[in-house]
């Protein structure tokens, strides 16, 4: 066999993977017919072919799709988790009853994709934007959710916008922190998951 | 299929776990037995299969959908796979590969460490034997002779997921075969 031109075995691969040309394939026939060692080496290729395609087919168990959705991320998107607080009624009436209970928010929503703010003397409200109008001071927290904010005047306290953007004019002077939180629905996920003592926690620091 | 596979990816896409699940249905077969193949464990095979998956639902966006989504799954699938080889692979296996003898001499040698001895050989099903061989094939040559025999894919396809040249497909399916031929004829046939 070592006397074989390489391009012998070149060609029977060829041959196996269904591209060879007629010129190569009359060689390769015309080789094989007068050499053994060749042949015999065809043929123990032509096994290995049908002894790997003799391989069952393997199917997944069964389970497997619950498993693969099981693993998925949490969403990122407030659709997704809607959607698994309308799977799951009771801990999102019970996620539903902390946040109301937080006194912290203006409590006159049914769903959590609603507009709602603390109540503050001297705010205005045009739309879903609260206005602190120029001039004007707010004493105390403000907390806006789905909202916006506008500051022409002072606010003496916090404030925290959730799923909103806050607009300062030249004029506005907040003396607490200002904080955005856009990813509310992550948040709630998070709380909800490890437990309503951490929803209950989080709103008793946020109402200080 | 592709346009019931695009839709699906399209509500994926809105956020629709249901629609990946449809997804999953019709793939799960076929990368499992892919990581199977690949992997020689029930058990890894499902982790990797499952991970797959999780990573395409994750990325899904940056899958081109002029593209064949099979292609997409199968080359997450196979990447993960290899990893997971490599991470397994004992040191002297690794020093084997930096000293640059590739191919299969150095391959037969390590093989050859760990070859079953004929009476056991002997008590295997032959499904068994099939895994036991495609098992000791180099990673390299396992995944192209797995895609092209098991899964029944074209070679051009087989170098869309594995990211390479046809020609080298070509090369690591003849030389896979090559490998196979010596381990089957070395020992005891079926
Ligand atoms: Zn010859």
């Amino acid at each position: 066999m070592n006397a074989c031109p390489e391009r012998i075995v070149h060609f029977m691969h060829e041959y196996l993977d269904g591209e060879i040309s007629r010129e190569h394939e009359l060689e390769l026939k015309s080789h094989l017919q007068s050499c053994e060692a060749c042949q015999a080496h065809m043929h123990e290729l032509s096994d290995v072919v049908a002894f790997v395609k003799g391989a069952a087919h393997i199917e997944a168990p069964n389970d497997f799709n619950h498993s693969v959705i099981a693993r998925l991320p949490k969403e990122k998107s407030s659709a997704g988790v809607s959607k698994w607080l309308r799977r799951h009624p009771v801990l999102a009436a019970a996620a539903m009853f902390l946040l109301l209970m937080s006194s912290a928010l203006f409590t006159n929503f049914n769903d959590e994709q609603q507009f709602s703010f603390t109540k503050q003397e001297n705010v205005l409200v045009e739309g879903e934007t609260v206005i602190i109008p120029e001039g004007q001071v707010v004493k105390g927290d403000l907390v806006v959710r789905n909202g916006d904010v506008q500051i022409d005047g002072e606010l003496d306290g916090n404030l925290t916008i959730i799923n909103g953007t806050a607009y300062m004019a030249s004029t506005a002077n907040v003396t607490g922190t200002s904080e955005e939180i856009n990813e509310v629905f992550d948040w709630l996920w998070f709380h909800i998951k490890d437990g309503a003592k951490n929803v209950v926690s989080f709103f008793e620091k946020e109402d200080k | 299929m592709d346009a019931l596979v695009n839709k699906r990816i399209k509500q994926v896409l809105k956020g629709d776990k249901d629609a990946f699940a449809e997804i999953v249905d019709l793939y799960q077969h076929r990368l499992f037995q892919v990581c199977f193949r690949m992997l020689g464990n029930r058990h890894e095979a499902e982790d990797i299969a499952q991970e797959a998956f999780v990573r395409a639902f994750i990325n899904i966006h940056t899958f081109d959908q002029k593209r064949k989504f099979s292609t997409w799954l199968y080359r997450i699938a196979t990447n993960l796979c290899i990893d997971r080889i490599r991470k397994k692979k004992p040191d002297y296996y690794l020093d084997a590969e930096v000293r640059g003898t590739e191919g299969l001499d150095m391959y037969s040698q390590i093989a050859a460490s760990d070859e079953l001895p004929e009476e056991e050989l002997m008590k295997l099903e032959l499904q068994e034997r099939i895994q036991y061989e495609i098992s000791r094939l180099p990673d390299k040559y396992r995944s192209a002779i797995v895609l092209k025999y098991m899964e029944e894919l074209s070679l051009q396809e087989i170098s869309e997921i594995l990211d390479l040249p046809l020609g080298t497909v070509k090369t690591r399916i003849h030389r896979g075969r090559e490998a196979l031929r010596k381990q089957l004829s070395r020992q005891p046939h079926i």
